[in-house]
C-alpha cells in the first residue's frame, strides 16, 4: 500500500468511526438545504396488486415503508439497528401480559391519513378484519395466533376477529389476544401486512388503486404497464424519526418496463437515479471501472438455492441428494452471479450474519464452518451408492437475471453426476408458484428466499416446517416437501421458547439449521449481496437491512 | 404446352449464340435437344458460378458441422455440453482462468475467455465457459438438420395438400383452400411461437408415440406445418391450370385414367416448383429455427442451435460480443448461400417462373 492510499484509508476510516452518525443523520439545515426534486425509479415491471395488505414482494414493500405506518415498525436506520422494531402508530412498544397471550397498544393521537379522517382504534381492528378478508398471503401462517383467526379463516366474508383484537376508543387503545405466546409477533406487525388503513376501505384486493397513506408520500397514480407516481402526504406530519421521518424529495416517479440493460445506461445518462432490477453480468466490469462512486454493496439476508423434492425420485435418496451438494461447485454459482464481491458461498439454511447462524459446511473438500472446494470423488461414491445414475432429471428455472445460467450449471453438475438432466425455463411469472405445487411432479428447481424479518424461524420454519407443505397447492413454500415430524416438534417448541429467551432459542436454531442441512433437502448455492447502482445526483443514500433502500431519506437535489 | 417443363430449343440457340462454327453449334443444339429437361437443367446450373460458389460454401459449412465431434475431442479437447466454470487454459507460457475476474475499479463480474485465435477457445467461451467455436459446429448440425427436415417435411405436405386440392377440384378443393387460407392468415412466427410454446411446455403425444418436449422433431414438426400454405397455394395454382391444359385435355378425351394423368403429366410438372421451392424454404426454416430458438422456444438445452448461441450470446455483448456474433455470422453465410443456391435452381429448372427474388 502507498503511503497517499493509507492516508487516504486511514481518514476515510477516522470519518467512518467519528462522523458516520452525523452523516446518517443530516442536521436540520442540511436537510432543508436537500429537501424537493423528484426522485426517479425504474424497473422492468410492477408488483402487482398496490394492496399493502395483499402484495408480498420486496420491490413494492419498499414503496409501502414509506407510505404506510403499523402500530410498530422496523427503525428507519442504516446497519444491525434497522432489525429493531420501534413504536408507530403506537406511542410505545407494550409489555406482554398474560404469559406473552395479550398486547395493549395506545395508539397515537392527532395522525392523519391522507385522506384527512384521523387513525382511530376502530381503523386497526378493521385492518386486521380486512387481512382475513382480502386472503392475505400469510393470514393463516402469521395472523393465525390471533384469537378469533381460525373463524376468520374459514369464513372470511364474516371476519370479526371477536375477542382477538379489542378496540377501547375512549382509552385510544387496541388490545391483541393471542392463543398462545408469539416471539415473532411484533414482527409481523412491523411489515407492510400489517398496515393500519381506514376501516371504509373495501374487503378486497384493491389491484392498482391506492390504499389510503399515514407515512410522508401517497401512492397518487399507478398504471403498472407505464408508471406509479407518489407525492407529498399532506397531512403528514413527523411523530417519530426513527418510525417514520418525513422524505426529502417532492415526488418519487416509479417507471415500469425498462429493461435491466436500458435501466443501467438511463442511469450513467443521469436520466434515472436508481433501479430495481439485479443489473445484468455483462455491465458490471463498466460499472464497476466507470462509476465506482454511484454502486453501494450492502449484505442482504437470503439464499440461493435448489430445493430437491425429497417425495419423488431420484430426490427421495438422501444419497442421491448428498451426491448433489457435494459435487456443486458454490464458486461456480457465485461466479455467474457476478463474483465473490457480489456474493458469499453458502451451504446451509440460514444466511451469514442472522440471527442463529453458526457458520456450517459438510459440503466440501475440507467439512468445517466454510466451503472449499466441491469434493467430486465423495460426490460420485454417494451416487454409486445411491444406484439413480441414469435417472431423468428435469431443472425447472425462471427465466429473470443469471438464474438460466445458475440453473444451466446445476444441469450440468447433475449430467457430470450420472443424471441425465435437462433444463425448463419457465417465466418467472408462474416458475414460484410451479415449483410450489406437487402436482407438477417438480425433482429440483432454482429458488430464493429473502427474509421477512430478522427470525431463523422465517427460515427453518417457513421453508422446511411440516405446516408449510402443502400437497397440491401453488402457496407450499416447502419446496422440497420436507416433513421430519422430530425436527418439526422441536422447531414448534422452539417457537415458544423464543418469546421468553431468544438467546437459547437462537442456540437451538443453530442447532436445527446444521441437523436439517444434513438432510440435504436443498443445495444451498449462496447468500447475495444487494448492489445499488444510483445516479450520480442521488445522496444521502441510507440502506436497512429490512427496506433496503429507504427513498424517503435518499435526496436528489 | 406452355406450362410444360420441357426446354424446346428455340432459333436463338440453334443459330449457335456465340458458340463458334456453325457445324459445332448444329451439333450441340442436337445433343441440347435429345438431352431431358432434368439434364438440361442440371447442366445450366452448372454454369452458374453463383450457384457452384453457394454448393461449395453449403458444402464446407456442412462437413464442418459433421466434423464437430472430432473438432471437440482433438483440436478444442472440451465437452461443449459440460460447463467449465473452473477451468483453465495455456496459452504460451500463461495459464488462464477460463471465467476471468474483473480486477478493475470495483472488480466486479466475471467474464469469459475471448477468441484465443488457436484450436482451444477459437472464439472464446461463453457464461458456462463452454468453447464457443466446438458448440457452434454442434449447434450448425442441429440448424441444419432441422431446416432440412421441416423442409422435407414442409415440401411433402405442401405437395400433397396443393395436388389434391388442385387436381380434384370441387368440394375437396374449397376444404381444402380455405384451410390454407386460415392457416396463412395467421402471422408465421406468432403461429410457430404459439405451438412452440404449448408443445414444449408439455410435449407432443400421438397415439403410442410420445415426443419429449427437448426432442429435435418438435421444432421441427413445428416450422415443416407453418409453412405448408406458403408452398402449397402455388402447387395448387399449377395443379388447377394443368389440369385445364390442352395435353390433360386430351388425355381424358383418350379415357387415360386419372392417376395415370396426375402421375405421369401432372406430378413432373409440378416436381420443377417443388425444387426450386427447396433451398429457399431450407433457407426462411433455418431463419425462423434462430428466431425459435433465440426465444428458447426452440432447441432446448442441453442442445445447442445457431439460434440458442446467439441467446446465451445476447447477455455478454459488452464483454463478449463475438458469442453473439459468430453464430449470427453462420446464419447469414448459410441463409446467403441457400438463397444464392435457390435463385440458380429456379434460373435452371424454372427459368419462366413468374415469382422472382431478387434478380431483375
Amino acid at each position: 500500500m502507498t503511503l497517499r492510499r493509507w492516508l487516504q484509508s486511514s481518514a476515510v476510516a477516522l470519518l467512518a468511526a467519528t462522523g458516520l452518525s452525523a452523516l446518517a443523520l443530516p442536521s436540520a439545515a442540511d436537510a432543508a438545504d436537500h429537501t424537493g426534486g423528484t426522485l426517479r425509479l425504474t424497473s422492468s415491471s410492477a408488483a402487482g396488486t398496490i394492496d399493502p395488505q395483499v402484495n408480498y414482494t420486496a420491490q413494492d414493500w419498499q414503496i409501502f415503508y414509506i407510505t404506510n405506518d403499523g402500530l410498530v415498525e422496523f427503525k428507519k436506520d442504516e446497519g444491525p439497528g434497522s432489525n429493531d422494531v420501534v413504536p408507530d402508530l403506537a406511542t410505545s412498544i407494550p409489555k406482554p401480559q398474560d404469559g406473552g397471550k395479550t398486547y395493549v397498544f395506545t395508539l397515537r393521537k392527532g395522525i392523519k391519513f391522507s385522506t384527512g379522517a384521523e387513525v382511530t382504534p376502530d381503523d386497526v381492528v378493521a385492518s386486521f378484519q380486512r387481512l382475513f378478508k382480502v386472503s392475505n398471503p400469510n393470514a393463516g401462517s402469521w395472523y393465525n395466533v390471533i384469537v378469533g383467526a381460525d373463524a376468520c379463516i374459514k369464513t372470511p366474508a364474516t371476519c370479526t376477529l371477536a375477542g382477538g383484537v379489542v378496540a377501547d376508543d375512549k382509552a385510544n387503545t387496541i388490545t391483541f389476544h393471542l392463543t398462545q405466546p408469539d416471539s415473532e409477533f411484533f414482527y409481523k406487525l412491523a411489515t407492510p401486512f400489517g398496515s393500519i388503513l381506514p376501516a371504509n376501505t373495501p374487503p378486497k384486493d384493491l389491484g392498482t388503486t391506492p390504499a389510503a397513506a399515514t407515512g410522508p408520500y401517497m401512492i397518487t397514480s399507478n398504471d403498472p404497464q407505464k408508471a406509479m407516481i407518489l407525492k407529498r402526504n399532506p397531512y403528514f406530519k413527523e411523530w417519530s424519526a426513527a418510525a417514520q421521518p418525513a422524505g426529502y424529495v417532492d415526488e418519487i416517479d416509479y417507471t415500469f418496463g425498462t429493461k435491466p440493460e436500458d435501466e443501467i445506461t438511463a442511469i450513467e445518462n443521469g436520466q434515472q437515479d436508481w433501479m430495481f432490477d439485479t443489473p445484468p453480468a455483462d455491465r458490471l466490469p463498466e460499472m464497476s471501472r466507470k462509476f465506482p462512486k454511484q454502486i453501494h454493496i450492502n449484505p442482504l439476508f437470503a439464499i440461493f438455492y435448489a430445493p430437491m423434492n425429497v417425495n419423488i425420485a431420484p430426490f427421495n435418496n438422501k444419497d442421491a441428494r448428498l451426491a448433489v451438494n457435494y459435487a456443486f461447485n458454490r464458486r461456480s454459482a457465485v461466479d455467474i452471479y457476478g463474483g465473490p464481491r457480489l456474493a458469499v458461498p453458502n451451504c446451509q439454511i440460514l444466511p451469514p450474519g442472522f440471527p442463529g447462524y453458526k457458520p456450517y459446511c459438510p459440503y466440501t473438500k475440507n467439512p468445517g464452518t466454510k466451503w472449499s472446494a466441491p469434493d467430486m470423488a465423495k460426490a460420485k461414491s454417494l451416487m454409486a451408492a445411491s444406484g439413480q445414475a441414469g435417472q431423468k432429471v428435469t431443472v425447472i428455472s425462471d427465466d429473470q437475471n443469471t438464474d438460466p445460467q445458475i440453473s444451466t450449471y446445476l444441469v450440468s453438475v447433475l449430467n457430470q453426476l450420472g443424471f441425465k438432466a435437462t433444463l425448463k425455463v419457465i417465466s418467472a411469472n408462474i416458475q414460484f408458484t410451479y415449483i410450489q405445487n406437487t402436482k407438477n411432479n417438480v425433482q429440483i428447481s432454482l429458488s430464493q428466499w429473502y427474509q421477512d424479518y430478522p427470525a431463523a424461524s422465517d427460515f427453518i420454519n417457513v421453508l422446511l416446517g411440516c405446516g408449510s407443505f402443502h400437497p397440491g397447492s401453488d402457496a407450499s413454500i416447502n419446496i422440497s416437501g420436507f416433513c421430519d415430524k422430530t425436527i418439526d416438534a422441536a422447531i414448534q417448541k422452539n417457537l415458544v421458547t423464543a418469546v421468553t429467551d431468544p438467546k437459547a432459542a437462537n442456540a437451538e436454531w443453530a442447532k436445527l439449521d446444521h441437523e436439517l442441512t444434513d438432510q440435504a433437502p436443498w443445495v444451498t448455492m449462496f447468500t447475495p449481496k444487494q448492489l445499488d447502482f444510483v445516479s450520480k445526483r442521488l445522496g444521502n443514500f441510507s440502506y436497512s437491512d429490512q427496506f433496503k433502500v429507504i427513498f424517503s431519506q435518499v435526496w436528489v437535489q | 404446352m406452355s406450362d410444360s417443363v420441357i426446354d424446346t430449343p428455340t432459333p436463338a440457340d440453334l443459330s449457335g449464340g456465340g458458340m463458334g462454327e456453325p457445324g459445332e453449334a448444329m451439333a450441340a443444339a442436337r445433343t441440347r435437344a435429345t438431352e431431358g429437361p432434368w439434364r438440361a437443367g442440371l447442366r445450366k446450373l452448372m454454369r452458374d458460378r453463383t450457384a457452384m460458389g453457394a454448393v461449395v460454401v453449403l458444402i464446407l459449412i456442412i462437413l464442418a458441422c459433421v466434423a464437430a465431434p472430432w473438432y471437440a475431442q482433438h483440436v478444442s479437447q472440451s465437452d461443449p455440453f459440460q460447463s467449465n466454470l473452473d477451468g483453465q487454459i495455456t496459452i504460451g507460457k500463461n495459464t488462464l482462468d477460463i471465467m476471468q475476474a474483473d480486477t478493475g475499479g470495483l472488480g466486479l463480474g466475471v467474464t469469459p475467455i475471448g477468441p484465443t485465435w488457436r484450436g482451444q477457445y477459437f472464439l472464446g467461451a461463453d457464461d458456462q465457459g463452454r468453447d464457443v467455436m466446438a458448440r457452434m459446429l454442434y449447434g450448425g448440425r442441429n440448424s441444419l438438420i432441422i431446416s432440412f427436415a421441416s423442409t422435407v417435411i414442409c415440401l411433402v405436405l405442401a405437395a400433397l395438400v396443393g395436388t389434391v386440392a388442385g387436381f380434384l377440384g370441387g368440394w375437396v378443393d374449397t376444404i381444402l383452400a380455405r384451410l390454407l387460407d386460415v392457416l396463412w392468415a395467421f402471422p408465421i412466427y406468432l403461429l410457430a411461437i404459439s405451438l412452440s410454446i404449448v408443445l414444449i411446455s408439455k410435449g407432443l403425444q400421438i397415439g403410442p408415440i410420445n415426443i419429449p418436449s427437448n426432442s429435435l422433431l418438435i421444432p421441427i414438426a413445428i416450422i415443416g406445418v407453418v409453412y405448408v400454405p406458403y408452398v402449397a397455394r402455388p402447387i395448387r395454382g399449377q395443379v388447377l391450370s394443368l389440369a385445364r391444359s390442352d395435353f390433360v385435355l386430351a388425355a381424358r378425351c383418350l379415357g387415360v385414367p386419372s392417376s395415370r394423368i396426375l402421375f405421369r403429366d401432372i406430378l413432373p410438372n409440378v416436381t420443377t416448383t417443388i425444387i426450386v421451392f427447396a433451398p429457399l424454404m431450407m433457407a426462411l426454416n433455418m431463419l425462423t429455427e434462430s428466431a425459435l430458438s433465440f426465444l428458447s422456444i426452440g432447441v432446448q438445452p442441453p442442445s445447442a442451435s445457431w439460434g440458442t448461441i446467439i441467446q446465451d450470446g445476447e447477455d455478454l455483448l459488452y464483454t463478449q460480443p463475438m458469442v453473439a456474433i459468430a453464430p449470427g455470422l453462420a446464419i447469414i453465410v448459410t441463409v446467403l448461400a441457400l438463397n444464392f443456391l435457390g435463385d440458380g435452381v429456379r434460373d435452371a429448372f424454372d427459368p419462366r417462373a413468374k415469382l422472382r427474388v431478387g434478380k431483375g
